[in-house]
């Protein structure tokens, strides 16, 4: 059964329809690279499944469960939006990271605040918060940064930035994690350490959406590659199809610029 | 002289540390209301307030006071405030907190807007509360950014009291000045500067060190 399945998926601006009916099905345990010319929807569509924009229509499934449809009021409330949230983690362009903290803080602060909601907190509260604080120490070192404990987001590199979110966004295991453009901030010097943790999530069968522009990384580490343009998935396919063969001839076009 | 100089003038100063407190504990809650109306998404109540918000900051703080201070005698007829020092003192204090609460609104709305709209959605993803949000992550930022600010306008404000002596408040230099007309000497006047010179220093020093223990992080 799919983790995620997304059913004609829209979202208007005002006049502006920005996607027109998005649908894609996700395994446990894939990867899958969403590419396209800016403009295209791809951020608008992270946006859409994380509820950052409320979709104008369409529906969205986490593990065969219906969380979220479009025409259903009672899958709109905030308590509900709030809930559905917790299947799905973010990781932003521009990282995002709470300034005030440090980076092992930037990631045990939400498990924190989620573990005070639970009736079992009350009588066992430091246990449960030595627990966040191992695995948020687990989690950080995963992505290569012990050492940066307790340094504030501002004495991190974009690299390192970037790599805290990530972790930030894995501490509260999430079903699927997406990516938007996770590397188009940083120097291109500093892209590698991100794609290198993203492969690794990767190659432990993390479940992920990426949304990005280096073709290259996306051909090595996604299972399969959606193609995006106005709104809508114009091309799907593994990568080996879409980049070497691609048939729709939007596609090829945007890829043509990618080369030489 | 010096001694009696110095009671009368330490018992003014005493008036303009009383002004200077409540304006500041008045203002500052009055001002983060009227900031959250501006900025509301109610257009008629965000209309007004910016409009009087326009006013108060493109008016003199001395013409708001003797507005407020003899507009309602003058114009309607009847003293709400009461005669004597005990009435100038409340006139006073009203036309102050009006003031300030304004300047102090349109710097907790700069301090608000400046933080990027990234933050909320950080901690949304994270399944934060609007209230989460709120308390853990924008108001440590919009008070780092809201300091250097509010320095300036508590620092304007010690010497804004002053302009209270135009309705005969018996602040610092009403009680300086009291001197050139019963004795016939001036430095007594010239003497209310240290006290405003002491009284800021020391405000420059806690607020540079409120500053400072903010200065972990950059927003």
């Amino acid at each position: 059964m799919a983790i995620l399945e997304v059913k004609n998926l829209q979202k208007k601006f005002g006049d502006l329809t920005v996607l027109k009916g998005v649908d894609f099905s996700l395994e446990k345990g894939q990867t899958l690279a969403v590419i396209g010319a800016s403009g295209g929807g791809k951020t608008t569509l992270l946006r859409c499944l994380n509820f950052l924009e409320i979709p104008t229509k369409g529906q969205i499934f986490v593990n065969g469960k219906l969380i979220f449809d479009a025409d259903d009021e009672r899958t709109l409330t905030e308590k509900e939006i709030r809930q559905n949230r917790l299947n799905f983690g973010l990781v932003f362009q521009n990282f995002n990271l709470f300034p005030q903290y440090t980076a092992f803080q930037n990631i045990a602060l939400a498990p924190k605040l989620l573990a005070k909601e639970k009736p079992e907190f009350a009588g066992k509260k430091k246990a449960i918060y030595d627990e966040i604080d191992k695995k948020s120490l687990e989690i950080l070192n995963r992505v290569g940064l012990s050492d940066k404990k307790d340094f504030y987001p501002h004495q991190l590199s974009g690299g390192q930035q970037q790599r805290v979110a990530i972790a930030r966004a894995l501490v509260l295991s999430p079903s699927v994690l997406f990516f938007d453009e996770p590397t188009s901030a940083l120097d291109p010097e500093l892209t590698g350490e991100v794609l290198k943790v993203i492969k690794q999530l990767a190659e432990e069968e993390m479940t992920m959406v990426i949304v990005t522009h280096e073709m290259q990384f996306a051909r090595e580490v996604a299972d399969h590659v959606l193609f995006m343009d106005e709104g809508i998935i114009a091309e799907k396919g593994s990568p080996e199809e879409i980049f070497t063969n691609p048939k729709n001839a939007r596609t090829k076009a945007f890829l043509g610029r990618y080369e030489s | 002289m010096f001694a009696e100089v110095l009671a009368a003038l330490s018992k003014g100063f005493l008036v303009t540390l009383e002004l200077f407190g409540i304006t500041l504990v008045g203002a500052i809650p009055c001002g983060l209301l009227i900031c959250l109306g501006s900025m509301s998404k109610i257009k008629p109540l965000k209309a007004v307030l910016r409009f009087i918000i326009w006013v108060i900051r493109g008016t003199p703080l001395m013409l708001q006071l003797l507005i407020i201070y003899y507009g309602p005698g003058l114009i309607l007829g009847s003293n709400w405030w009461g005669s004597g020092e005990h009435g100038r003192f409340i006139a006073t204090i009203v036309a102050f907190i009006i003031n300030y609460a304004c300047y102090f609104s349109e710097i907790f709305r700069g301090g608000i807007q400046a933080i990027p709209v990234g933050q909320q959605e950080a901690g949304a993803v994270l399944g934060m509360t609007k209230s989460q949000i709120f308390f853990k992550i924008t108001l440590m930022q919009v008070i780092k950014r809201i300091v250097p600010p509010m320095s300036n306008e508590i620092i304007t404000l010690v010497k804004d009291t002053s302009l209270s002596r135009i309705i005969a408040l018996q602040e610092l230099i009403w009680a300086g000045q009291a001197f050139m007309k019963s004795a016939g000497i001036i430095w007594p006047l010239f003497f209310t500067g240290v006290y405003y010179l002491v009284f800021s220093g020391i405000l420059t020093v806690v607020l540079g060190k409120i500053e400072k223990k903010l200065d972990y992080f950059k927003v």
